[in-house]
């Protein structure tokens, strides 16, 4: 299989190398055989259907694709597919247990973090990095933390309320 | 028994949470792209390198030759099928493939439709294309000049490269208010070209069905009504056999309100092809091509008598529309409600001439949370009032707080012909005033001066009309801007609600739920919203231009009545009197005379359904379409103050300050939300975010490297505040707010700034005030302008 985005795809020009890649996607071993040029953030989003990886600039400015790689946060559109081999990746997806939102999502509701959510998923997850490393950042930190992750509908400050929210949920302030 | 608490419920005031939000802090919202259909292939459009040439010839064989190319398409193929030009929302004409010759850098050149993006990428690089360079124009500068080459010689009767030319006012009555001035105080301004740039770029999937005929369109609209209105009369198809859906969008702005060429290709090779196709735009191929906002140039003249009394106002603008002419706009106003200018003044005469030019550039020029045109209409405004106030040597708020029009002078008539209908403008000034702390602040600032610290506070106060619009005066290629909203209520009394609207982040799913609640006390979380599908939603407009508040959120209001209306029949009927009898609190209707006896609204809704009176047509839905008598007209104000470095020319925000009257709050927690999204704008315009061209016409600003937004980090904190004064003509008393911010926080910014450096004589300084041009006003003392030659393209 070369490409990700068809069931059923036509049968491959001979000379279009192929690569298995085996990684753990929000706990789960999953396998893929894809083209070396395909990008981290495609085999998400077409290849595993999680689509809550979302794509927006192409130059890793705007962080809409981040995912947690070994539980820091990357730009899924800048790296390659190949380069996850056997690593652990976290998506949004991962975030939330069946019965249980993430600290970080009830935040993101809670202060109204978000408008269109479309640089959400990215948000959140370049957050939940930040919180695993500094429980308790001060505005500064949480500001200077997201500095790679662009929102063009809130204005930050709710997105910054957000966090300090999940930060003294997940301290056991409430 | 007691009448339910309307917040309780969910209603107007309650700032419940966002419905939406449940599904995207799961990362599970349905963008365009979320979107997989089977069979579907991938589109991908090769762009023009440069900025004017024409095109000799186009060799496509060896993108052909790709294995999983299904469709190489270029202009001379949309020629054979009369779709190569399309009509425009501004009565003119855009390319859709180049035929005979490129306009501006990343017009649409050729399609490539294939198994795969990567392979539909391929493709297109090995497209040949044999262009002949032609001379740029970058500005109206170069457009006007005599001898310019003409960029539009597809147009019969085009023989300079100007779009319009049109005026607006008194000219007599100004020219008479000029004689008896005592001061003229003159000021030229440039507010540069800028991009909206949703996160999301734009899209589609275009599903022709060969079977049933019918057209499906997975679209990034804001006014999918109209584009399946479009896609009709351009495509020539049945309107009944097209369906556009507008999924969740990813931010809109105004960047998706036009007919872009990406969906029209698409539109076709899904016909050729009979299976869907989709079409992903890059960021690139977004901030290249796609609707641009401002790039306009304004000479303005004020008319002064000594005492700081405003007796006339002269404005001509020169606005850069690119190379299509291809702005959504009301059709009777050629620049937009630049007209809008000045509304909060009591000001007896101005006149307004305007022109439109055609440059080698992406068309463009309305989009970006602005109705038509009013933020350039309110910056230069702002800055003609803060520049007056400077020349006259009177204080900036005394100024404004002598001319504004008094609370008890409406309706008032605009110096530009407008109606408002109510205001407070020095009592929002007052507090903004009394918010920043405006006299210690002046005392901070000679004391930081005493120590060779520059300090300035700049204030923006205006109104704007938003709400397009009435069917007398507004209509987008003569359909009228009403908008609509139909409600279904089942009979449990849970209700499914979809107006003509289309929410890109302004939170409609959890607000229209809110007036339904207001009107009939059916709880909130009781009402589904839904938008964007023309097979279901009734014709509405759109959303762009601050406008669902006003209108469509008005049908919201106007429907709940007509159901309450049928709903007091059946009270009438289940509590056996007669109707007249009757009498409605929130969610109940009762026996006037025994006001124990009453059944509420649910109970209503089920007797709709089973329990009906004799000769009554059964159910409970209904639809309203609601033409707006007037437009609505917010009002703010705007202070922020800064710090200049005199070293750098950097300057950094301390506070801002924003006093916003937007009527009726709906849910205030996400009034708060916009009006924070929309400051940051402001400040991204005033500090940053511009896109120019060097002489070549080369865009430099094609990426988010070289088109800087505002982060977390850079992004000031904001302090808001709130005057309410009810939209006399709105069912609900609201008026919009969406855009405010944008629209009227620019020249505080500027105007901090340009108070700040002061003492240098400097009048100003154009946007964005980057550092170097800030160092380059204190230490040359001259003004620095935008306009060409534009320093920037050094």
């Amino acid at each position: 299989m070369t490409s990700l985005f068809e069931e059923i795809t036509p049968e491959p020009a001979s000379d279009v190398p192929v690569r298995r890649v085996t990684l753990t996607i929000n706990g789960e071993r999953r396998a893929a055989e894809v083209e070396p040029r395909l990008l981290l953030a495609h085999l998400l989003r077409q290849g595993f259907r999680l689509t809550g990886t979302h794509t927006g600039c192409d130059t890793t400015n705007c962080g809409a694709c981040t995912v947690l790689f070994d539980g820091r946060p990357v730009k899924s559109c800048t790296m390659l597919a190949v380069q996850a081999d056997g690593h652990d990746v976290t998506t949004v997806e991962g975030l939330a247990t069946a019965s249980e939102l993430d600290p970080i999502q009830e935040g993101f509701k809670q202060e109204h973090g978000l408008q269109c959510g479309f640089c959400t998923p990215g948000m959140m997850l370049t957050a939940k990095a930040l919180l695993d490393e500094n429980p308790n950042p001060s505005e500064d930190e949480v500001r200077w933390a997201l500095s790679g992750n662009l929102c063009r509908c809130t204005g930050y400050q709710n997105i910054v309320k957000a966090v300090l929210w999940a930060a003294a949920k997940r301290r056991g302030e409430s | 028994m007691t009448a339910l608490d309307e917040i309780k419920i969910g209603g107007l005031g309650s700032s419940r949470k966002r419905v939406e939000d449940n599904r995207f802090i799961r990362g599970k919202g349905n963008y365009f792209d979320d979107v997989v259909l089977p069979g579907m292939l991938h589109m991908e459009i090769l762009r023009s390198p440069l900025a004017h040439a024409r095109i000799r010839s186009i060799d496509t064989s060896k993108a052909w030759d790709i294995p999983g190319v299904r469709l190489v398409l270029t202009g001379e193929m949309m020629a054979a099928r009369n779709l190569a030009w399309m009509p425009t929302l501004s009565y003119d004409t855009q390319a859709v493939l180049a035929t005979d010759k490129v306009r501006f850098q990343g017009q649409e050149v050729a399609a490539v439709i294939a198994d795969d993006p990567y392979i539909a990428k391929d493709a297109c690089e090995a497209i040949v294309v044999d262009y002949e360079p032609l001379p740029v124009i970058v500005n109206p500068t170069q457009s006007l000049a005599p001898g310019a080459p003409l960029i539009r010689d597809d147009k019969e009767n085009q023989h300079d490269n100007v779009v319009f030319d049109w005026e607006v006012g008194d000219k007599d009555g100004t020219d008479r208010a000029f004689e008896q001035a005592d001061l003229v105080s003159r000021l030229d301004l440039h507010y540069p070209r800028s991009h909206p740039s949703p996160l999301e770029c734009c899209g589609s999937i275009a599903d022709f069905n060969r079977a049933t005929s019918k057209l499906t369109v997975y679209m990034t609209t804001q006014a999918p009504h109209i584009i399946r209105a479009a896609v009709a009369l351009v495509a020539e198809l049945p309107e009944q056999m097209i369906r556009i859906i507008s999924p969740d969008l990813g931010g809109g702005f105004g960047n998706k309100v036009p007919v872009y060429p990406g969906y029209v290709v698409s539109i076709l090779a899904s016909i050729l092809l009979e299976r869907p196709v989709k079409w992903v735009e890059d960021r690139s191929g977004n901030l290249i091509s796609t609707g641009f906002a401002r790039d306009i140039y304004l000479h303005g003249e004020m008319a002064l008598r000594k005492d700081g009394k405003i007796l006339g106002v002269r404005m001509h603008t020169t606005s850069d529309h690119g190379a299509f002419f291809s702005d959504a706009q009301p059709s009777k106003f050629k620049i937009g409600l630049m007209h809008s200018a000045f509304s909060c003044y009591d000001i007896p005469a101005a006149h307004l001439t305007a022109r439109g030019t055609y440059t080698n550039k992406a068309p463009g020029g309305v989009a970006y949370r602005c109705s038509f045109r009013v933020t350039e209409a309110m910056f230069f405004q702002e800055r003609m009032v803060q520049a007056a106030a400077d020349d006259l040597g009177m204080d900036q708020a005394e100024f404004r707080r002598m001319n504004f029009v008094k609370d008890d002078d409406f309706p008032h008539r605009t110096p530009y012909g407008f109606l408002t209908d109510s205001g407070q403008y020095r009592k929002c000034l007052d507090l903004g005033l009394e918010a920043i702390g405006y006299q210690d602040f002046q005392k901070q600032k000679a004391e930081a001066k005493s120590r060779g610290r520059l300090l300035g506070i700049g204030i923006s106060t205006m109104t704007e009309p938003l709400g397009a619009g009435n069917s007398r005066e507004y209509d987008i290629l003569g359909i009228k801007m009403f908008d609509s909203a139909d409600l279904k209520v089942h009979m449990t009394g849970k209700a499914l609600l979809r107006t003509g609207a289309k929410t890109q982040g302004q939170g409609h799913e959890t607000t229209w739920a809110q007036i339904v609640a207001h009107e009939l006390g059916i709880p909130a979380e009781d009402v589904t919203v839904e938008e964007g599908d023309t097979d279901t939603a009734p014709f509405g407009m759109g959303t762009y231009a601050s406008r669902s508040t006003p209108v469509a959120g008005a049908a919201v209001a106007m429907v709940s009545r007509k159901i309450r209306a049928k709903a007091r029949k059946l009270a009438a009927h289940l509590l056996e009197v007669s109707e007249e009898d009757i009498e409605w609190e929130l969610g109940r209707f009762y026996v006037r005379s025994a006001p124990n006896r009453g059944v509420s609204i649910q109970e209503c809704a089920m007797a709709a359904y089973s329990n009906m009176p004799d000769g009554m047509e059964p159910g409970l839905e209904n639809t309203a379409y609601y033409d707006p008598p007037n437009l609505t007209w917010p009002f703010a104000c705007y202070i922020a103050t800064v710090e200049v470095d005199p070293q750098t020319g950097v300057w950094d925000v301390l506070r801002v300050v924003a006093v916003d009257d937007c009527g009726v709050r709906i849910n205030p927690m996400i009034v708060e939300g916009q009006i924070m999204g929309g400051l940051t704008e402001a400040y991204a315009m005033a500090n940053m975010q511009f896109i120019t061209f060097d002489a070549d016409g080369n865009c430099i600003g094609s990426n988010f490297m070289d088109y800087l937004l505002p982060t977390a980090w850079e992004t000031p904190g904001f302090e808001l505040h709130e005057v309410v004064t009810p939209c006399p003509h709105h069912p609900i008393g609201a008026k919009g707010i969406g855009e405010c911010a944008t629209v009227g926080g620019p020249a505080a910014f500027v105007n901090a700034v340009m108070d700040a450096i002061k003492d240098t004589g400097v009048r100003n300084v154009d946007m964005p005030l980057l550092p170097d041009r800030v160092y380059e006003a204190i230490t040359q003392r001259h003004d620095v302008s935008g306009a060409p030659p534009v320093k920037s393209d050094d």
